[in-house]
């Protein structure tokens, strides 16, 4: 495995992370925009809120990881990504203002009309910033991005595979983020909103594997390298994402909740590093390989000590905050 | 392109000119947030301490109040430094492709900080209830060093778009190698780091003295309000003479490393010894216009001596001199004029302090407070005109011009647009919501006296809200 194999790992499992706890950061703003008016969605509002708000910013910064690992290992790759998707980019970017600062405006703002504007900023941008984020990844996987860039800026990315996987990025956040909030509301003794998030959770688990094999389906006319790969060296993982899909489907019908947590992220994690092997040796199907758009080796050895240094730095310091954050040490203050 | 926006002639006007306005706008708005995720923690930390050890309640409830403002303005700085890994690569592609193996140097390592910064952030302003005093102190210490080890990532990239070194080109002008131990310890990265470092504590310090010098001339003349102004206002007087000297080496390197910056800056056209000095005025290809000249004093201040050469804006091609050089001229006049009168000032508190105990009581001084804060950003913004506008016309000093680095996508003008009206919800909204907490808190007293931090655990059911 050269250097270059081991930054793209490197980029994959900040896609991962991202996907898991980003992910379902902008799920809690899709079920936040679902929950109804004021009086019905309080609760499952003020649910979604407490457990938002000490984790996203943290949660968030995979997505910087993810850019600045591109572009310092794969310098190619990203301008080539840059310069064809930048209207699914720039909308992304405008959605990631607009979730962020509505989410944290909301808190401070009184008043129910002013309230409801930060509310509704923040979840209407939740569903549309993993949308266009699906469609890029959509675009990648279908060779819409040439290793030259300038790549067509509207059908590189308008097409059905890259609009189903914008819906596969909505629904999987939908999906997490539901699936997580089981847990929550469990541990507040809110049985009530336990059942309304795992009624959620089923929903979404549905809508999700539907819109990815609906995307599977364009895959298999337009972008022939990932399908082909996908059905065979990376049907493992495949596989392996449906099996534990439908074991938390399972669950969720039976009302047990015990290991659906680590199951639900490990049916996001085995697609997403099926696609990775799916896409492999590839960055642009079929236009740029991994070491053909691949920085300096110096460089590279950089972003493998710095990810190293994360590993002891950042790895551990998240997990304090998780646990913190799990056991109500770190949450809400008043206003 | 099938785009049809980019078929509209205003879209072909200049791409080049669209992506600079986008890049300066966003780029001066985040940079106000930057400075206070750098440097608000420290003086939060210190109110923090005195109200920890000392048992100052009004201390205490400056801290707790800060770091609320603090989870607002770093939640803002969270997004629009996203927006800037974005516009990298969507303004300036080319410059990414070419050289993104060599900043991106700066930028990984600055991402450890980042994270850890976010999540000890998220602790200490949320960790005010449950965490023991002691513990809680202590969950916000790391915030010190992310602070000062993001700016010194961040900047150490800029400074190497001043004084690029540390990689290899071959002849097609790819990089071929790098060297990330040069890249980020360019000669520049010496002065520009702690130049932006300091700016950060006095930004921050004179702007947070500021809300309360406000609030001391609206009659508020508490312990809490006085504490509020002299803590931050403190830390930004006594940094401001040591940014003097930090600023004064960097001139004096700008002039020997990127001579036609330094022409731009000082409106010096031909090359000789004996330059004169301006002081404001108008720059003109026959002269400074309208400025306080003083003879020989440019050619001392850059080798102590009025017979050092001093190189002119004669010395370059005109395609590769800085473009506005009123603006550079103005804008580099504007940051040593506040950064002296934040040394007068400092020298004023010093002097009225050594007599009586006391900040200066008169109305004039909290006035004077009261503008430091936006007079400290528009100094901020002046200091970052002139390293970037004096860069031009390159982007990559010596290396890649600015012109080369632009999108060929069309419709930059429509970003710009949007940008420009994002940005102006965003930091109206912010503002509002920073005064509504503000009133939410006069109006209620301090907390310490009702719900107290560090207080027994309070149970919170989520239906409770």
């Amino acid at each position: 495995m050269s250097e270059a194999d081991i930054a793209a790992g490197i980029l994959w499992f900040g896609a991962t992370a991202y996907a898991l706890f980003g992910g379902a950061d902008f799920g809690g703003g899709f079920w936040d925009l679902l929950a109804g008016d004021a009086a019905t969605g309080e609760r499952p509002r003020a649910l979604i809120q407490r457990s938002l708000t000490p984790v996203w910013e943290a949660n968030h910064v995979w997505l910087i990881f993810i850019l600045v690992v591109l572009w310092t290992s794969f310098p190619k790759a990203f301008a080539a990504i840059m310069s064809t998707l930048y209207i699914p980019l720039a909308l992304a970017a405008v959605g990631i203002v607009l979730r962020g600062a509505g989410f944290a405006f909301r808190k401070e703002i009184e008043g129910l009309a002013g309230r409801r504007a930060a509310g509704a900023t923040f979840a209407l941008s939740s569903v549309l910033t993993p949308f266009f984020m699906g469609a890029v990844v959509g675009a990648i996987a279908t060779g819409g991005v040439p290793a030259s860039g300038d790549g067509d800026p509207i059908s590189s990315w308008v097409g059905p595979a890259p609009l189903f996987f914008g819906v596969v990025f909505v629904a999987t956040g939908a999906y997490l983020a539901a699936v997580l909030l089981i847990g929550d509301a469990a541990r507040s003794g809110a049985k009530d909103m336990e059942r309304y998030f795992a009624r959620r959770a089923i929903i979404a688990s549905v809508g999700a594997g539907v819109a990815a094999a609906a995307g599977l389906v364009d895959l298999h006319a337009n972008g022939r390298y990932v399908y082909d790969r996908l059905t065979s060296e990376a049907l493992p993982l495949v596989i392996l994402s449906a099996l534990c899909g439908l074991a938390v489907l399972l669950l969720l019908i039976r009302i047990k909740h015990r290991w659906i947590r680590p199951l639900a992220g490990a049916t996001a994690v085995s697609v997403i590093w099926g696609w990775g092997v799916a896409q492999f040796p590839y960055l642009l199907p079929t236009s740029l390989k991994i070491n053909e758009a691949a920085a300096p080796d110096p460089t590279l050895t950089t972003v493998l000590v710095v990810f190293l240094a994360a590993a002891v730095i950042v790895l551990p310091s998240l997990a304090l905050l998780y646990t913190l954050s799990q056991r109500d040490v770190v949450g809400e203050v008043d206003r | 392109m099938s785009i049809s926006l980019g078929a509209l002639p205003i879209a072909e006007a200049s791409n080049l000119l669209a992506a600079r306005e986008q890049m300066a706008f966003t780029l001066a708005f985040h940079i106000v947030l930057s400075c206070l995720g750098v440097a608000f923690p420290a003086i939060i930390l210190i109110a923090n301490y005195k109200g920890w050890r000392q048992n100052d309640s009004d201390a205490m409830e400056l801290a707790r109040r800060w770091s609320k403002v603090m989870a607002v303005t770093f939640a803002v700085g969270a997004v629009t430094g996203t927006v800037l890994s974005f516009e990298f690569g969507l303004l300036w592609p080319e410059f990414m492709k070419r050289f993104g193996s060599v900043i991106g140097v700066g930028f990984a390592i600055e991402g450890i900080f980042f994270f850890t910064e976010a999540i000890f952030l998220a602790i200490y302003i949320y960790g005010w209830k449950r965490l023991s005093p002691k513990a809680h102190f202590w969950t916000g210490v790391p915030l010190l060093i992310t602070g000062l080890g993001g700016a010194f990532s961040i900047v150490a990239v800029n400074s190497w778009m001043n004084q690029p070194q540390g990689f290899t080109l071959d002849a097609a002008g790819k990089v071929t190698d790098t060297d990330p131990v040069k890249i980020l310890l360019n000669p520049a990265t010496g002065y520009e780091v702690p130049h932006m470092i300091l700016a950060a504590y006095i930004v921050t310090g004179m702007l947070v003295a500021s809300v309360y010098a406000v609030g001391m001339l609206k009659g508020r003349r508490d312990r809490h309000h006085r504490l509020g102004l002299l803590i931050p206002l403190t830390v930004a007087l006594a940094l401001a003479p040591v940014q003097f000297m930090v600023g004064d080496t960097a001139a004096r390197e700008v002039a020997d490393k990127q001579p036609a910056k330094f022409a731009g800056m000082e409106c010096i056209h031909k090359t000789g010894r004996d330059q004169t000095e301006y002081l404001g005025g108008r720059c003109t290809s026959t002269g400074v216009k309208g400025g306080i000249g003083i003879p020989g004093l440019d050619s001392f201040l850059v080798g102590f001596s009025t017979n050092t050469k001093v190189t002119g804006l004669d010395a370059f091609p005109p395609k590769n001199r800085p473009p506005a050089n009123t603006l550079l001229h103005l804008a580099f006049d504007f940051m040593v004029g506040v950064g002296s009168a934040f040394i007068a000032l400092g020298a004023w508190v010093a002097f009225v302090w050594w007599r009586k105990r006391d900040i200066p009581r008169t109305v004039w001084f909290l006035r004077i407070i009261s503008v430091c804060g936006v007079a400290a950003v528009l100094t901020l913004w002046a200091g970052w005109i002139v390293t970037e506008v004096g860069r031009q016309p390159w982007i990559v000093q010596g290396y890649m011009r600015t012109a080369d680095a632009v999108t060929p996508a069309n419709g930059i003008w429509y970003s710009l647009a949007i940008v420009l009206v994002l940005y102006t919800a965003l930091g109206t909204t912010a503002i509002l919501v920073l005064r509504r907490m503000a009133r939410r808190w006069r109006e209620r007293g301090p907390e310490v006296e009702q719900g107290t931090p560090y207080a027994p655990p309070v149970e919170t059911v989520s239906g409770a809200r």
